[in-house]
């Protein structure tokens, strides 16, 4: 489980995060949601140490990452796998060697149990025969695709993803969520998700902190979140008018199945 | 006050280029990637460009040697030392900080942009390592070959466009590239050379490291790096020639 607390961080004296405070457990997918801007990214990267907070606690599994020197962090952080908001393939690597990569870098693996690793990735991601091509050939779905295998080369305890789908059309989309949360539940994974789009909050929301303006405004699940009595919630939600006409449903139907 | 920080975050960056590779095998691919990416890929502009300037110098001088009381011999004599002392070495260092440079600033800059470099890093990847010291080695180490090659095809152009154009024939351009040789000349631009290319992995790798922003941001870093390696490869040119030629 990942642990923060009272996380303060600003830029320039502009307050980016103001005392955030939240668990995050293994097993199952816990979602950052939020309007762009709101700190998402910012909180991410301070939880991985991209950006250290101005003030606050962070641990991993009781370890505390705050307190950790360098050599420290960059060890634990073979634990960790990542998927950025683009994908972050490197363009000069093909598909194949960009899952290598980690493999490269950190084991002593042979080329043989490294293919081995890479094509059993790729299978968990449902890509075939595209080992050869380079990140610019192939589609934005792939991409992302490949960079969660890419992410779950090392075997990671803790797997973050920037904003997995966005960019992509939305089946493609429910796509990628569900393959995050069923890599998560097979590798009991401490999964973290920042996303602002609401079909992934209700696919795959197990646990969901909603961020406004850098400060936590509402904690709950996708089985609670369209009930909630948050007015800043729900006009992020229901900014969405398909979710507004489900509230409505709902509220003439109380049973309908979320 | 903006000059000393860039001044202190560029040294803060040579500090972790040279910190311990995480594998050293990765950091030798990557070197021999870039060996020929930066230093094979320029041979062909090395050798053009060389060629037109050592035709041009032996134009030049033969049109100043006015007095036919000159031997013919010193326009070879001349071409070779310019070559030797200032064009392979410093115009050829200006040039490769355009062509190198750009591509080298480009290519960082965009990778961090595009969170390739914060992808690195997650994966625990000195990525100011990964991504710069192998090109560091890499321009360093091709850097006196190609000066070498410039000053060989610089000669060769005079040779060719010389006697062409009727300026002086092939026998007296030869004896005067052979006229009074001073061996130091050549340690001389070749320890420019190094200098020289160490500023056009360096100075354009820090404005690619430090790019914020997007595609914008990194061409106007890649012409900005171009114009301060230019700047600082005269400065290094002068310090150099005044230290090492009196
Ligand atoms: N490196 C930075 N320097 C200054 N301000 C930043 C930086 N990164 C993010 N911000 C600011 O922090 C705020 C939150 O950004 P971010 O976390 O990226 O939002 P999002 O929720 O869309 O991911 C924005 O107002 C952004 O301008
Ligand atoms: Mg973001």
């Amino acid at each position: 489980m990942i642990e923060v607390r009272n996380i303060i961080k600003s830029f320039d004296g502009n307050t980016v995060l103001k005392d955030i405070s939240a668990g995050f457990e293994p097993g199952r997918t816990n979602l950052i949601i939020g309007r762009s801007g709101s700190g998402k990214t910012v909180l991410l990267k301070c939880i991985l140490g991209l950006y250290d907070p101005d003030s606050g606690f962070i641990s991993y599994d009781g370890r505390d990452f705050t307190a950790m020197k360098n050599r420290e962090r960059k060890r634990l952080r073979q634990e960790v796998g990542m998927v950025f908001q683009g994908g972050a393939l490197f363009d000069s690597l093909t598909v194949e060697e960009n899952v290598r990569f980690p493999l490269d870098m950190f084991t002593n693996m042979s080329f043989r149990e490294k293919l081995k690793r890479v094509e059993f990735c790729l299978e968990h991601v449902n890509i075939s025969k595209a080992n050869h091509l380079y990140p610019s050939e192939i589609s934005g779905g792939m991409q992302k695709r490949v960079a969660i295998a890419r992410a779950i080369a090392l075997n990671p305890k803790y797997l973050f993803c920037d904003e997995p789908n966005s960019g992509l059309d939305p089946e493609t989309a429910t796509l990628i969520d569900n393959l995050i949360h069923d890599l998560t539940t097979e590798f009991n994974m401490t999964t973290i998700i920042n996303t602002h789009d609401m079909n992934s909050v209700i696919e795959i929301g197990e646990s969901v902190l909603f961020i406004h303006k850098g400060e936590k405004c509402w904690e709950g699940s996708k089985h609670d979140i369209l009930t909630a009595e948050n007015r800043i919630l729900n006009d992020f939600i229901f900014a969405n008018k398909l979710y507004a006409q489900m509230k409505q449903t709902q509220k003439t139907s109380p049973d309908t199945p979320v | 006050m903006k000059f000393l920080f860039h001044i202190g975050r560029y040294f803060w960056m040579l500090g972790k280029v040279f910190a311990r590779p995480e594998k050293h095998k990765m950091y030798v691919r990557q070197l021999f990637h870039e060996i020929d990416a930066l230093g094979i890929n320029s041979i062909g502009i090395v050798v053009i460009i060389s060629i037109f300037i050592g035709g041009i110098l032996t134009i030049q001088l033969a049109y100043n040697l006015v007095n036919p009381l000159y031997p013919k011999t010193l326009i070879g004599l001349g071409t070779r030392d310019t070559l030797i002392l200032e064009f392979s070495s410093t115009i050829i260092g200006l040039i490769l900080a355009g062509k190198i440079g750009s591509n080298i600033t480009s290519e960082i800059g965009s990778m961090k942009v595009t969170e390739q470099i914060d992808s690195l890093e997650i994966m625990g990847v000195n990525s100011v390592g990964y991504l710069i010291l192998p090109k560091i080695i890499a321009v360093v180490f091709m850097m006196p070959f190609l000066v070498i090659l410039s000053i060989f095809f610089g000669l060769t152009g005079g040779l060719i466009v010389g006697p062409a154009v009727g300026v002086v024939t092939v026998p007296e351009y030869i004896e005067g590239i052979r006229f009074l040789f001073v061996p130091y000349y050549v340690t001389f631009t070749l320890i420019k050379s190094i200098f020289f290319g160490f500023l056009i992995a360096s100075v354009p790798a820090y404005f690619g490291y430090f790019v914020q922003g997007g595609a914008l941001e990194v061409g106007k870093a890649s012409t900005r790096a171009v114009v301060n390696t230019n700047i600082l490869i005269l400065l290094f040119d002068l310090i150099l020639t005044r230290l090492l030629l009196t």
